[in-house]
């Protein structure tokens, strides 16, 4: 693997907005100049299933698939998700979750256990966790929908660019839709941000 | 979709393989574009269908949208026909005659293989079409590179008068990558020209077009030793010099970036003396294809001892992980590769689950509760009625083969199975595509037989395009919707036997499923409710389950509703002395779109609604 690529993995659950949360990282990414691929398997995975979706950015992108080990940071929208992919990370990266459980119809109908603590177990395996509630901190805001802000505020520190950019991004995105959002975004942005520090303390 | 302004021309933008095919398509001047939704090609039209000037299609299926698309080419416009790997099977009748006519406006074909099988029944290699058809294939590696080549193959098609396969994979399809746009070029169709000789393909005809075929075939050969799409790289380290194609040159050059590398682009007809060449330059020619081995037989052929699939896998994607062990094992003359160990932490599994309200759960529920039955299913979002909590889908093979299965498993029963009867479960899409003939059949050769035709107004499992059984077409435009209740009658299904019902109501559903398919008569049961993601769902007031009601039956656990989930598990002991498994439950009513099946089979009546003005937030 290249030196120079940084590589991002966003994981969660079909519906969550991972995709669009790692399109906005993408974004962000170009705006700096950097060559980008983004990757991620759909199809089925939006009826509930697991999405992972890869970004690698760097002078110039090759292969899109990050590949087991070469992870730089881990964003994930749910708990379980987080550590079901932990192994894709560097053992210096960094793994920003969300604390959220979202239990499917297979646990439920007692044929899986949920892990007890997924992201002790993360921890277990020797790498580094800043968990947060991001459900919370959104409804907190008033407004669910911004827990995929949210979550791009906690890796905005962690990025090998300012966290502006990856803010200016997500502007872009709703000054064209809706104007009337990008305050309430500008909140929940630096309540992510806020809490990964939080989480370090 | 309504149109949009297209980027302007020689600005980058973040494409996946499909938006960029999508542009290609405009640029150049397409006049006609059809196709079947199917993952992971499915967004290739839906794009193409926002830009202006072109007449888009969603056909009914593939096959269909291939002869659309010859039909404008005979015409002199430049067509574009998508499809998944499987709807080339279904295409394909069309496309081996088509060889023989050639074209006139350039057609082209863009093919995704699902390598890795996210989304498909099976896992094939579309580069076979090239070979049985004698038509070019081109392989693009990335956005750019679908984008470059999918104008390249309009020029292609017009030159030598063929049809030309563009053959994507699912990682190229939905990888986004930087793509530079270019201009819009107008193409005037030149006009259709009668020509008996060529487009009427009786024998006498095709005998005098074979030929043709074969000595296109070889300027294709000759061509494929010049085109800059086929490229030997040079390297340093000569130990290994791979020949590969598609996204498994990313993969390659990513592993390995000091090896000769000769890259196809133009990969069927290969350019035979650049592979000679490459051969030449180092130790060990390894063929790097996702999936089949196929260019290393013919490399083979050629007297080129190429190494493949002896110590590659031969499903599945060949990532840089994949790839650099088993090379590394093949430089260290190991044997064979273990299988690889998996790489994600041991969580539960997480399968794709119906949707909240999903009129499905109430027919896959009903089917759950009814025994003595043999479930022939088909292809959609209702092959999920085969997991848990349901397990009521006992087959799925191919688009509308629920039909001719279930005959066959009724013609063919044995003495085991004289007292079950046969239940057919297909969607209004899958039967529009290719059931409709079944029913056909299963009427005229008096099949005994209940039909479950799940009308949810939608192609559900690609993300719910309109079909004929919505009336609107690709646009979002009325188009004439068809009356089911009317087609299964005018295939001989009897009126008395045809029902409609709401697959939310389910004792009606239960009394008339056990009444059907105890009539030794072919039946027709329309479900009536659409999908929960399109625009005719309408979200109603969510339910709550009232704590102190609860008894823990678990009985609106059997729905299979994501939306519903167990709060606590208790074991308890009845006065028969029997121990029983208690399920307290909740309601997340954030995700609860009110549909009203969880509330039938709770008995202590502890399902309630929400609280009046709660809105449920509704995801699209």
């Amino acid at each position: 693997m290249s030196k120079d690529i940084t590589n991002i993995l966003v994981v969660g659950i079909g519906g969550q907005g991972v995709m669009t949360a790692t399109e906005i990282l993408a974004e962000a990414a170009i705006a700096m100049g950097h060559d980008v691929k983004k990757t991620e398997v759909a199809g089925m995975s939006q009826r509930g299933g697991v999405v992972s979706s890869h970004l690698r950015f760097g002078p110039r992108v090759l292969s899109p698939q990050i590949a087991p080990g070469s992870a730089h940071l881990l964003l994930g929208f749910e708990a379980a998700e987080a550590l079901r992919w932990a192994g894709y990370l560097r053992p210096d990266g960094l793994v920003l979750t969300n604390t959220a459980r979202i239990v499917p119809p297979i646990v439920n109908a007692g044929v899986f256990d949920y892990p007890e603590d997924p992201i002790g177990q993360i921890r277990a395996l020797g790498l580094e966790v800043r968990a947060f509630d991001a459900l919370s901190i959104a409804r907190e805001l008033g407004e669910l929908r911004l827990g995929n802000t949210v979550m791009l505020g906690a890796i905005a520190d962690h990025l090998p660019f300012a966290p502006e950019v990856l803010l200016e991004s997500i502007v872009r995105r709703f000054q064209a839709r809706k104007p009337q959002l990008v305050e309430l975004n500008r909140r929940a942005f630096a309540a992510g941000r806020a809490a990964v520090v939080e989480a370090m303390a | 979709m309504s149109a949009v302004m297209p980027a302007p021309a020689a600005s980058r933008v973040l494409f996946s393989g499909n938006e960029a095919v999508a542009r290609a398509v405009w640029e150049c001047g397409v006049k006609v574009a059809a196709a079947y939704p199917g993952t992971p090609a499915t967004e290739m039209l839906e794009v193409v269908a926002t830009y202006p000037d072109i007449y888009a299609e969603w056909s009914v299926n593939e096959k269909v949208s291939l002869e659309v698309a010859l039909g404008a080419s005979m015409a002199g416009s430049r067509a574009f026909c998508a499809m998944k790997h499987v709807g080339m099977n279904v295409a394909s009748d069309c496309l081996m005659t088509m060889t023989l006519t050639g074209v006139v406006g350039g057609l082209v074909i863009a093919v995704a293989d699902d390598v890795g099988m996210s989304s498909s029944q099976n896992e094939q290699d579309s580069r076979f079409w090239g070979r049985f058809a004698h038509v070019p294939v081109l392989e693009p590696a990335d956005s750019q590179e679908a984008y470059d080549m999918a104008r390249y193959a309009f020029q292609l098609s017009e030159e030598y008068q063929v049809p030309v396969i563009l053959r994507m994979t699912a990682r190229i399809c939905h990888v986004k990558g930087m793509v530079t746009v270019g201009e819009r070029i107008e193409h005037q169709a030149a006009g259709f020209t009668k020509d008996a000789a060529r487009w009427v393909m009786v024998p006498g005809h095709a005998k005098r077009r074979l030929p043709l075929m074969h000595q296109r075939e070889q300027a294709l050969r000759q061509l494929s030793e010049q085109t800059p799409f086929n490229v030997l790289e040079p390297g340093a380290d000569r130990r290994v010099g791979f020949i590969t194609s598609g996204p498994a040159y990313m993969h390659v050059r990513e592993a390995f970036p000091e090896a000769p590398v000769l890259k196809l682009g133009l990969s069927y007809p290969w350019p035979l003396a650049k592979a000679y060449e490459l051969e030449e330059r180092v130790d060990a020619v390894v063929v790097v294809e996702e999936t089949e081995p196929l260019l290393e037989t013919e490399l083979k052929a050629a007297g080129i001892a190429a190494i493949g699939k002896t110590f590659l896998p031969r499903m599945g994607e060949l990532a840089p992980e994949v790839l650099a062990p088993a090379v590394e094992r093949l430089l260290r003359k190991e044997s064979a590769p273990e299988p690889e160990g998996a790489v994600t932490q041991p969580v539960f599994p997480r399968p794709p689950t119906l949707c909240a309200s999903c009129p499905h759960m109430g027919v896959y529920y009903t089917l759950s509760q009814l025994r003595n039955l043999i479930i022939s299913g088909d292809i959609g979002c209702y092959t999920l009625g085969a997991g848990h909590p349901w397990n009521s889908l006992d087959s799925c093979i191919c688009m509308g083969a629920s039909m001719g299965v279930a005959l066959g498993l009724d013609k063919g029963r044995g003495e085991a199975d004289k007292n079950k009867r046969v239940v057919a479960v297909i969607g209004d899409s899958t039967f529009m595509h290719m059931g409709m003939q079944g029913l056909l059949d299963i009427t005229y050769n008096r099949g005994n037989v209940t039909i479950l035709l799940l009308d949810n107004r939608a192609v559900g499992m690609t993300g719910g395009q309109n079909n004929p059984a919505n009336g609107r077409d690709i646009h979002g435009m009325p188009a004439p919707r068809i009356d089911f209740r009317k087609l299964c009658e005018a295939l001989g299904v009897k009126p008395e036997r045809i029902h409609e019902v709401d697959p939310y109501e389910l004792p009606t559903l239960f009394k008339l499923l056990r009444e059907e398919t105890k009539v030794d008569d072919v039946s027709v049961i329309i479900t009536n409710r659409p999908c929960a993601l399109v625009q005719d769902f309408k979200p109603m007031q969510p339910y709550f389950v009232q704590e102190d009601k609860c008894t823990g039956c678990g009985n609106c656990v059997e729905i299979g509703c994501p939306a519903i989930h167990v709060t606590r598990r208790e074991s308890a002991v009845k006065p028969s002395g029997k121990t029983v498994d208690l399920a307290f439950t909740r309601i997340d009513t954030a995700a609860c779109t009110g549909c009203g099946l969880c509330v039938q089979p709770c008995a202590p009546e502890a399902i309630q609604h929400a609280r009046p003005g709660l809105v449920s937030i509704v995801r699209k």
